[in-house]
């Protein structure tokens, strides 16, 4: 059932495949097939492609990094079966030479296919933002047991608040990149029908952008829920904003502890959270709640994008594999001082941003801390991680408080050769 | 993959299937709301034009959901009823006749399919317009655009079409010469005072931020390919890559819009033809003239305009309806997306189609005179009301 792209057949099998097969973009054995047989169509170019080849001299993204003219001309005139090309995949991080807090990625996907047909350059890209995994030779562990946490209830004078959250692809959909407006209502209609046989804690309701009445939309504004129309030209300029508001929405259970947002910068983005540092509560209710609505959905005939080598497949390289940012917000105004601080959390695999999110910085001591890596680790394996990380730094507060020493914790093992 | 007959065959039945999967969901299902909406294109589109239209596309590649995706993207402007589309090639207006026809009559007052448009780019053929008063008249500007044949066009273009456009532009207009004699800044590779010079100048055109332009593709890869030329005497400008392949103007302080309508027409003929010594012509047709990116531009693309003082006239409860009789529109001195301050007002004609370069210049010189003539007598104390115009 989970489709693994590994099957090769000979040339002259291809062609002969070719005249005779039938095009069923989307079920799951059909994939790898197609990928395999539109990677050697030509979609012809307008002109010589080293007079297309961008100018990355002022670039300072994953992209640029690994973008040489023998990658460009070998794949710019390639498709995907949906007709997503390179210049297409790569528009954002030519458009966005760098970015001040992060080394961004570049470059999109606008479907399953593009991580398939556009390896060349996907590959080392995802070497590169994931720490040295290897897609063409490793394999990706997918864990959502929550039962395995330990130790994941935090002091809650420190953490204010605790959050999960990843995103989800339905196979067979292009992504926010690429998806036609009817593609991008069925990705609505798939995920608010299954969101909808969810109960108990999880019981809920869709708001729909287009549909929401004012009341509604302040509360949301009020409960932080409502996610706006995207600004960062990162997410314009792959296209990811077209149609808007057309078929986006929120879902979210009574509790408020539970939040799907749909067709925003993925298919789906599903949110745990809740006051307070117990983490593991948070993971529980995040693993239960993505096990059930898959399991709804596949009632349905359809499936989530994943496979053995990059795990759950989104838009952004960056969200491979787990797709996880497990992070909580925590008090930390005395070690936010110490210069060791950023040693600690590299150490760590830990990353800190302002609590308004990626595009922010610290304030009064308040950070977002999280895990790093997404991509060769479990979803077990990471949040054991940043509950382990979080632990660290309270303790690390606490001795300073008491005029104590910290010490650097040591580095971890390389993780991919 | 060599390409002999069986390969052609093969990659012919792949292409067939290819538009089919993009043909996957019905016309209703890929049809945009527009019940927000209020432009042009959302005036027009029906779910039966758009059925229609959803399979074809230009031998470029420019599909119907390219012409209107900006459309879609912005219901509606504060001051001006936008178009809501855009056109990725020359192709464009053919192929997607049964939408940008309608489209073009809404927009351009009544112009109709079979209506030939006139081109006159004779400064001679002006009457006067070498003495607005300048205790009233600010400055004087005339522009328009020329897209170059055979290539794409911003929304669409490939960066080396951008690059070779650029190209052609910069080697052309190297060969003015006289009062035209000029150079070119590459937007990538200016010098800090070089920038800080075009700013000063107001000539330095930024990366566009209107979510018209950008929702539409023509910010992409910028700033490559993108430059300013001007003249020595900076009378005379020409913007390369911007919102069009080129957008050509020329200006001066005070009111001899004459002098700067004859500069604007020796200039274009000038360039036109070392573009022609080139093998390169302007996109150009009987019906629609000039062809540019925005349905807006057909025509002549030609919006003369001066800044004027009109602090009486403008309170005057009559100015719209003046301006519409004139033919003329206001706008701030900051351009289409802001509005007047001071009582200085951009006045310009409102039509680009269907009347000639000349006439739309005449239209201003007449129209201006008339409004100086209305300021100096509200001025006075006296009232306007008898020389307040018919409809042109």
């Amino acid at each position: 059932k989970r489709s693994s792209i590994t099957r090769r057949v000979s040339l002259t099998e291809r062609l002969h495949l070719l005249l005779q097969c039938e095009y069923h973009s989307g079920t799951a054995g059909d994939v790898g097939l197609e990928i395999i047989l539109w990677s050697f169509l030509s979609v012809g170019p307008r002109s010589p492609q080293s007079a297309d080849y961008p100018d990355l001299r002022k670039h300072n993204n994953c992209m640029a990094s690994s973008l040489t003219p023998a990658i460009y001309a070998k794949l710019c005139d390639k498709a995907t079966p949906n007709g997503y090309t390179l210049d297409l995949a790569i528009q954002t991080g030519v458009d966005n030479p760098g970015h001040p807090f992060i080394k961004t990625v570049g470059m999109v996907a606008g479907d399953e296919e593009s991580y398939e047909v556009f390896s060349d350059l996907l590959d080392p890209i995802i070497k590169e933002r994931h720490n040295g995994y290897d897609p063409s030779t490793m394999k990706h562990p997918t864990d959502l047991d929550a039962s395995k946490i330990h130790s994941g209830n935090f002091d809650p004078r420190y953490v204010l608040s605790s959050r999960v959250r990843t995103g989800r692809s339905i196979r067979g959909l292009s992504l926010p990149p690429a998806c036609t407006r009817a593609e991008r209502r069925e990705v609505e209609r798939v995920v608010v029908d299954a969101l909808a046989g969810l109960h108990g804690d999880l019981d809920g309701k869709y708001y729909s952008l287009t549909q929401m009445t004012d009341g509604e939309q302040q509360q949301l504004i009020d409960d932080h829920f409502l996610f706006d129309k995207p600004v960062s030209p990162l997410l314009t300029c792959a296209g990811m904003a077209r149609d808007w508001p057309d078929a986006r929405g929120i879902w979210h259970n009574n509790e408020k502890t539970f939040l799907v947002w749909v067709n925003e910068e993925d298919h789906t983005r599903v949110i745990s959270m809740e006051k307070g540092g117990n983490m593991k509560r948070v993971f529980e209710r995040f693993c239960k709640g993505l096990l059930e609505v898959e399991r709804l959905i596949q009632e349905r005939g359809w499936e989530f994008m994943w496979n053995e080598r990059l795990g759950y497949v989104l838009t952004c390289p960056s969200n491979l594999g787990t797709g996880l940012r497990a992070g909580v917000h925590v008090k930390l105004p005395l070690l936010s001082k110490d210069p060791r601080l950023s040693k600690i959390l590299d150490n760590l695999r830990l990353q800190k941003r302002g609590t308004g999110g990626v595009d922010t910085a610290a304030v009064g001591g308040v950070f977002d801390i999280s895990n790093l890596d997404r991509l060769g680790l479990s979803e077990v394996q990471l949040v054991q991680t940043v509950v382990d990380g979080v632990n660290y730094l309270i303790e690390c507060e606490k001795r300073l408080e008491k005029g104590q020493d910290i010490k650097v914790p040591p580095p971890p093992l390389k993780q991919f050769k | 993959m060599v390409k002999d007959s069986s390969t052609q065959q093969l990659i012919k039945r792949i292409s067939v299937n290819w538009s089919q999967l993009k043909m996957k969901y019905s016309s209703d299902q890929e049809y945009p709301d527009l019940s927000q909406h209020n432009n042009h294109m959302a005036k027009v589109l029906t779910p039966e034009i758009y059925e229609s239209l959803r399979d074809k596309e230009t031998p470029s590649g420019f599909t119907v959901d390219d012409v209107i995706q900006t459309g879609i993207d912005n219901p509606g402007h504060p001051f001006i009823m936008t178009v809501g589309c855009v056109a990725g090639d020359e192709e464009t207006y053919e192929v997607f006749k049964e939408l940008l026809d309608p489209v073009i009559e809404d927009r351009h007052g009544g112009y109709k399919p079979s209506d030939q448009h006139k081109t006159d780019l004779n400064p001679d053929n002006l009457q006067g317009g070498d003495d607005l008063d300048p205790d009233y008249v600010l400055s004087s500007r005339v522009r328009t655009g020329r897209s170059i044949r055979g290539f794409c066009l911003p929304p669409h273009c490939s960066r080396g079409e951008r690059r070779a456009i650029e190209n052609l532009s910069l080697e052309s207009l190297d060969m003015l010469d006289g009062d035209l004699k000029g150079k070119y800044y590459a937007l990538k590779n200016m010098s800090e005072e070089e920038q800080q010079q075009l700013i000063d100048d107001h000539f330095l055109f930024d990366k566009p931020v209107s979510p018209l332009l950008l929702a539409s593709g023509m910010a992409r890869d910028w700033p490559d390919g993108r430059g300013i030329w001007h003249n020595d005497n900076k009378t005379f400008l020409v913007w390369v890559n911007e919102e069009d392949h080129l957008r050509v103007i020329s200006m001066q302080k005070g009111g001899n819009m004459k002098e700067v309508f004859n500069r604007f027409c020796t200039g274009l003929t000038k360039i036109e033809g070392l573009f022609k010594e080139r093998s390169h012509e302007f996109m150009w047709n009987e019906h629609l003239g000039y062809v540019l990116t925005c349905p807006s531009n057909l025509g002549t693309g030609l919006r003369a305009g001066v800044h004027v003082k009109l602090p009486n006239v403008s309170k005057h409860d009559k100015f719209g309806d003046i301006l519409k009789r004139l033919r003329l529109q206001k706008r701030g001195t900051g351009g289409v997306d802001t509005a007047a301050v001071g009582g200085v007002f951009d006045i310009s004609n409102a039509d680009r189609l269907g009347f000639s370069e000349v006439e739309l210049v005449q239209m201003v010189v007449d129209g201006v005179n008339l409004l100086v003539d209305m300021e100096k007598k509200l001025e006075a104390g006296e009232s306007i009301d008898d020389i307040i115009p018919e409809q042109k």
